[in-house]
This record gives structure tokens, sequence and C-alpha cells, in this order.
């Protein structure tokens, strides 16, 4: 069957059935694909984090040295964290108002460890800013915490979303206390 | 060409406006493959594979990769440690450097052995020549890429051919360096570079693919074919045909990423550029080697890199130099002779390029550059007009022999 | 053609094999001893106790001068090492950090993340320090020489009494290993260095194959995972290989 004008592969189908040497065929492209797939899969996995960026997840921070109504700024996974020592008036704030009135309901006290102590992510839960009000001078916003200057989102003394476009309270990271002084994010 | 060949409804709402699957089809079932081609026909479908491949990973590394002179060393390392699949992806890249580099190879001392070269397929020939060419660039600078010694040396030395021009070799020298010395600039035009041209190569590959094309491929016996007995569809007989040929292809490419990574490379480049020490002994990576021996054979610098230049150029008027009416070596007795000489004398400049220039090395490389332009500059033409070739076929599927005479 | 097709790929592995010995040797006038590696062959792997017993030889004996900038104490992992031993290990090194908030580098006990720090500030205190003779990194070492794990070994071993046609000069040693014969860096193993837990032969043979093994760890850490993808991949292929010919084969009877 010397053949070139028809289609041997269409001539197939419609000739004969496929017997076990057809089916070789088949299997071979089949496995062709498998293996195809199965090199896709490093391709994709290295812009997941690299072990070194993995390992570096946490930060410890000496916070002893803030003063009562400061606060710093430190870097953690390349974004900021707010860690403010909280005034008794603003802790008092803080939990003055019902919780269930709130865009995202949260308690004061399942915020932070110490009362004192408030650390939160510097991210805007809408969409990724550094809100004011770390520096002094800076605006807090109208509930004197931070406020979001790209689209408006002041966030209270627990760094809840009180208005505006935000949908959610600044994140708090994992952390926890090595010593008095001295916390361990992440 | 109508669209009604297809079935599936999309396919044909697509096609009637974007025909590109008939344009696949056309490729697939309606291009005329001679039918006796041998495995040496895959080794352009492999030198593609090999493109893409190298494409690919290329992307994903570039990633991961810092052009910049105090972190070059370091991003690849990280790469090879930290990255997710990073060092399988890099040894698939350094590898597969050169597995294009062994296959192209092949596929031209193919080309030569069939005459592939030859009217009306000149042009396929000299674009062939010129990604040969490409992809000598793109390799010397992704080599530099790492900035381990061989990087960084390899990169002094080869640029440094450019000041044998007479007086203005130095500006230019300069003038590629970016300064007064292969430095940052330098790192940062390479990679930016290296990445640019393996694109111009896959370009100049679809103008070798058109200029394919046009006559079809060469075969074994060398004859044109004269009609549909002489030929069968690509799709299925050299789509499976290349199969094989990639299955084999991947199969060595494996064993040399999984267990030999580095024997393709050399210790020197897992040091950190020093440009204040020299390595002991530097060689270029070794599909350089036969062009290096070349170079090192003349005691004239000018002349050295000259005569390495010429030995590229001279593939590009081979189509002129040979002018035998036949094609396939099988039918001429002294060419083959001669082609097996060169085949020899090729590998033996390699291991010259890689030996110390010094002693019986440099006698011996001179012979070899020697005997390269001797057979295509004299031993070719002579050949085209005193041999007797045999007897031809009269068509591909007919082994009938015909009275001698020309192809063309 | 098969006969092209087979000439032209043993001459080009003819070649590269030819040419990288030549390539690699150098000096090519020393002779290696071979040592005993469970990392060699396709099922190669690392003998964690003998890793650990190297990063100790390291530890002990090499660290003063040389540097393993490559390596973080995350990555004893791979020794075996679990995650409150790496903690310990990396405790016990100081490494740089800062500026603090009056803008002072200060040191701090090293983390897990942290890079081994080096015995010295740059490379100008390490030339210094040693007669003006620069200590090499040690992370790559086993693949930046060729041979690299018998050459290691041979090295270590390698420091016998010169010929008395030799001529050593004050701040050289002789090493039948290196080339050219005089090396800068003193003998660093004589036996019974360090004292391991395990009991193992603190003969100098026994510290040099160890601390070679953690070496070659060192420069290949996924060596392991590469052989055992590498058998897996190979096995693939070669099926893949032997059924796409058959399926050629298949396709091409129609033609016949």
């Amino acid at each position: 069957m010397a053949n070139t004008n028809s289609k041997p592969g269409a001539s197939d189908v419609d000739g004969h059935e496929p017997d076990r040497r057809d089916f070789i065929v088949v299997a071979t492209y089949a496995m062709g694909a498998v293996g195809g797939a199965a090199v896709v899969w490093p391709l994709i996995d290295q812009m997941n984090p690299a072990a070194d960026t993995l390992a570096l997840a946490s930060t410890e921070v000496d916070v002893s040295k803030i003063a009562e109504g400061q606060a710093i700024t430190v870097t953690w996974r390349g974004k900021p964290v707010f860690i403010r020592h909280r005034t008794a008036d603003e802790i008092m704030r803080a939990n003055a108002i019902d919780s269930a009135e709130l865009r995202d309901p949260e308690e004061d006290e399942t915020r932070v460890q110490k009362p004192e102590l408030l650390v939160v992510l510097g991210v805007c839960t809408h969409l990724g800013c550094v809100p004011l009000g770390q520096k002094t001078g800076e605006v807090k916003g109208e509930y004197d915490g931070w406020f979001c200057p790209c689209h408006g989102s002041p966030y209270d003394t627990s760094g809840r979303i009180r208005k505006g476009p935000a949908p959610t309270n600044l994140e708090v990271p994992p952390y926890s206390f090595l010593s008095d002084g001295v916390i361990r994010i992440g | 060409m109508s669209a009604e060949k297809f079935s599936n409804p999309v396919v044909r709402w697509i096609d009637h406006r974007l025909p590109v699957f008939s344009m696949l089809d056309h490729e697939k079932y309606d291009y005329p493959v001679p039918k006796n081609l041998n495995y040496m026909w895959n080794f352009g479908v492999l030198a593609g594979l090999a493109l893409v491949i190298m494409i690919v990973t290329g992307i994903v590394l570039a990633m991961n990769y810092t052009a910049h002179i105090d972190h070059a060393f370091g991003s690849v390392e990280r790469i090879m440690r930290d990255v997710n699949h990073g060092w399988l992806i890099r040894y698939i890249h350094m590898n597969t450097a050169s597995f294009f580099f062994i296959v192209v190879y092949i596929h031209m001392f193919r080309g030569l052995y069939y005459g592939s070269y030859k009217a009306p397929r000149e042009l396929l020939w000299m674009l062939g020549v010129v990604i040969f060419l490409l992809m000598m660039a793109t390799a010397f600078m992704g080599y530099v890429l790492p900035w381990g010694q061989m990087s960084f040396w390899g990169a002094t030395v080869i640029t440094n051919l450019f000041s044998a021009i007479p007086f203005v070799g130095e500006s230019i020298v300069v003038f590629l360096w970016g300064g007064f010395s292969v430095d940052n600039p330098t790192l940062n035009r390479f990679f930016s570079l290296h990445y640019l041209m393996p694109f111009l190569i896959a370009g100049v590959v679809v103008l070798h693919i058109v200029a394919l094309h046009r006559f079809g491929s060469n075969n074994p016996i060398g004859i044109d074919a004269k009609g549909p007995q002489d030929t069968i569809s690509f799709h299925p007989y050299y789509t499976m045909k290349d199969m094989v040929g990639i299955a084999m292809f991947l199969l060595l490419l494996a064993v040399a990423v999984f267990f030999f990574p580095n024997a393709m490379g050399h210790p020197d480049n897992y040091i950190p550029a020093n440009p204040m020490q020299t390595p002991a002994h530097i060689v270029p990576e070794w599909y350089f080697l036969p062009f290096y021996a070349i170079l090192r054979a003349v005691p004239d610098k000018l002349g050295g890199v000259l005569l390495m230049f010429s030995a590229i150029f001279v593939l590009f008027v081979l189509p002129w130099l040979d002018r035998s009416p036949v094609r396939s070596a099988r039918f001429r007795p002294v060419f083959r002779i001669f082609f097996w000489l060169l085949f020899i004398d090729c590998i033996l400049l390699g291991y010259l390029g890689g030996m110390p220039a010094e002693g019986i090395y440099v006698l011996l490389s001179r012979l070899a550059t020697a005997w390269y332009f001797l057979h295509f500059l004299v031993i070719l033409p002579m050949l085209s007009v005193f041999e007797t070739t045999k007897p031809l076929p009269k068509s591909i599927s007919e082994p009938v022999l015909a009275t001698a005479r020309g192809v063309a | 053609m098969r006969k092209f097709l087979i000439a032209s790929v043993t001459a080009i592995a003819a070649m590269i094999g030819l040419a990288s010995p030549a390539m690699s040797a150098g000096g090519g006038d020393v002779k290696l001893q071979a040592g005993e590696w469970s990392f060699t062959g396709p099922f190669g792997y690392f003998d964690k106790a003998a890793l650990q017993r190297g990063f100790q030889v390291y530890r002990d004996v090499c660290a003063g001068c040389q540097g393993i900038d490559y390596i973080a104490c995350r990555n004893l992992a791979d020794l075996g090492y679990n995650e409150a031993e790496i903690k310990a290990i990396a405790a016990e090194y100081e490494v740089m950090d800062g500026p603090d908030d009056e803008g002072e580098m200060f040191m701090r006990p090293a983390r897990p993340a942290d890079i081994i720090p080096n015995p010295y500030r740059n490379d100008n205190e390490a030339r210094a320090s040693n007669n003006g003779a620069m200590p090499p990194d040690l992370s790559l070492i086993a693949k930046a020489r060729a041979n690299g794990p018998d050459y290691l070994y041979s090295l270590l071993l390698g420091y016998v009494d010169a010929p008395t046609n030799q001529d050593v000069p004050d701040g050289m040693h002789y090493n039948n290993a290196y080339s050219g014969n005089l090396i800068a860096m003193p003998q660093p193993i004589y036996g019974d260095d360090v004292e391991y837990a395990d009991g193992s032969p603190t003969t100098p043979e026994g510290l040099s194959a160890d601390v070679t093994n953690f070496l070659m760890w060192s420069a290949e850490p996924k060596l392991e995972v590469r052989k055992r993808i590498g058998v897996a991949a190979v096995f693939f292929l070669s099926i893949f290989l032997v059924m796409s010919y058959f399926a050629k084969r298949r396709v091409w009877a129609d033609l016949h």
C-alpha cells in the first residue's frame, strides 16, 4: 500500500479495526504526552519561593525600647510590620466599642498577646498600600489608628477596619515572646 | 484547501477565518517527502527540539539569575541549591547546549555527505550556516553568565580576538566591553544579547524551513523525486520516524543530565571569576575546539583570527566550490574518501584545540588546518572536474540503474 | 546510512572523551589515589554518618582558614540533623548582623538561615593571614577540581617527605598530589585530629575520606535526588524509545 494521496491516519479509522499494532502507536503518543507533562511541573514550580526565601521567614524584634504611645516599623518577609506600644487610652478605646458592629468583627483581646503591644502587618487589606500613622505627626485617620491614603481606609487603635473600601482588619502576623522585651515574628 | 475537510465545527469556523489548521494539515499530509530518508534526516527536527528546550529552560533560568558581577556566581549557586528544581533546569540547559552542537554538527556533516547544499538548495544551506554562527555567539555569551573563571577568561580571550583588526581593533574591544576590561557592563550586555539571540535563531530557522519546503528534502540517493510514487506524506511516516530519533536524543540527554552533568563542562568554572589570575590551561567549550585549534595554528594574531573566521566563511561559498552535478556521496567514490578524511580532520582539530599549544601539537594543528582548507578550496573543485561518478538510479522508487547522467 | 550515524556519534564522543581529560588535567603529572565513595554510580547516595563526621572534621580542622560560603546551617538537615540539633549547631556560631537602630553592626548567635560564617572578613584578610596565599572557599571545591573527590582525598594524604633533589622554600610544603608538588597549605590531617562520637577510625585515611564525603555533599547537595530522578527518567525514556521504534515499524508497514 504505497499510497501518498489518501490520509493513512484517516483510512485506518475507517478501514479496519485498531489491532494490537495500532495500540502501540496510540500508546507511544500517550507516553510522549505523559513525559511532556511531567517536565512542565519543574518549570512552573521554580517560581514558588525557594528554600532560602522560606528559611528567612522569621524576624526577632526588641520591643522593650518602644516608649508608650510610640510605634516602630520592622520588616518581615519583605513587608512592613507595625508594632505600637499603646497608651491606656488607646487600649480603652479599642475595647469600648461593640465588635459586632464592625465590618470584620474581632475583639481587641484576640488581636493582642499583651494589651499594650499591638503587632499588625502594615499592609492595607484593600489593595496592599502601606497605611499612614506610624510616625508622629502623620495622619492617623478618624479612629486614631492608621489611615490608608490610597483609597481612604481608616483603621482603629486595634488595627480594625472601620470605614472605606478595605474588607478586613489589618492582619496580625504569627509572633511569640522570646522574653519579656523580645518578640519573634514568623 | 477548503475548510470542509474538518469535522469539528469550531475548527471549521476558525479555519475559515484563520487558516492555521489548513496550513498544519498541508504540512502534515500534502507536503511530499522522499520515501527513502534515513535516520540522518532526524537531526533537523532534533536541532529544533534542542532550540525549544534551550529557550524554555533559559527563560526559566533568567527568572532566577542576577546579571551582576557580585551576584552572578552566587545566583547560579542559589539556582543549584535553593530554587525548586533549579539544579535540574540548569543542568538541562547546560547539557542541551552541548547536545545542540552535537546535533547540528551531525546535521551539517549529513548535508556535506549527501550534497544537500547543491542547487537548488544553496540558500537553505547558507541560512543554516547563519544559524550556526548565531549559535556560536549565543553559546559563547551564555557561557560567560555564570561568571566563573572559564566564563571570565573565555570572555576576555574571545573579545580580544577583535583587537587583531588593524587600526580600530582596540577601540572595538573597548566598545564590546563597555569599559577597559571584561566587567559588569560586559556581563549585562552579554545577558541581554544571550536572551535576544535565540529568538533571532528561531527567526532564521523559520526562513530555513521556508527554503526547505520550496524544493523539499534532499535524500540519500540525491536525485529529485519524480512523482507521487517517490514520496510519502510527512505524517504519520516521518512524525513517527522523528519520534524514534527524539526518544533516542532524550534518552542520551537524560543520561548526561542526571549522571554526567558536568562531563562536558570545565571544573574551573566552579571557581568564581578572578580578574587577577588566569587558570593555568584555558580552553573554550568543546564545540569551539576545532576553531580554536585553527586560531592557534597561525603564529600571527590577525592571521589566526582571519583564518578562523574563514573556516566558517568557506562553508558559505561551498555550493560554488563543489560543482559536481551528483549530490550524494553514494555515487561519488573519490569524494566519499575525502569526506571521511575531512571528518577525521575535524575531529583531530577538535582534539588539538584541547591540547596545550606546544611541541608536536602545534605542527599537527597546522597540518590539520591546511588540510581543512585544502579540502574545500582545492580538492572539491578538482573532484568536480576529474571524478568519475557511479551511474545514478532512474528514480527513488526504482532501484534500476540508469545511465550515468546529471540530476540537475 | 546507519554506519554514518554510528561513526559520527562515536567520533564526537571520542573527541569529548579525549579532550576533556586533556582540558582538565592541568598539571597532568600526578597520580591520584581512588577512594571508595558511596555517591558514585547511578544509585549513588550520601553516607549520612560519614557526612556528619566530615562536617566535624571541617569544623575542627579546615574551618580555621577556609570558609564554606554557600552552606547555611539549615542545609545541615541533609546530614541527618533534626531541627533542634541544627539550632544548637547554629547557636555555636556568631554572625554579624545590623546595622541596629544606632547604625552599629553587632554580633549575634547564628540562626538556621544564616550562612556558616567565614573565618575571615574578606579576601585580603584571608591572604594576609596565610602568607599571601588565599585559602580557597570549600563549598564547591569538589566540583572545582578535576576528579574532585579523589583529588581532595589524595591531596589530604599527599604530604610526604620531599625527595632530596626537591628544594622546598619557606612557607611551602611538599605534596605528591598537588600539581607542581609545592603547596602553601600546611598538612591539615595527621590522624586523631578529632574525636568521633561514633567511634569510627580517626586514621588519616578515615578523616580524609569523611571530609571528602562532606565536601562532595557541599558541592553537589542535590546529588541524591538527581540520581533518583535520573534512574526513573532513563527507565521511562528507554521504554519510550522501544515503543516508538515499534510504533514506527507499524506505521511504515503500510508502505511495504
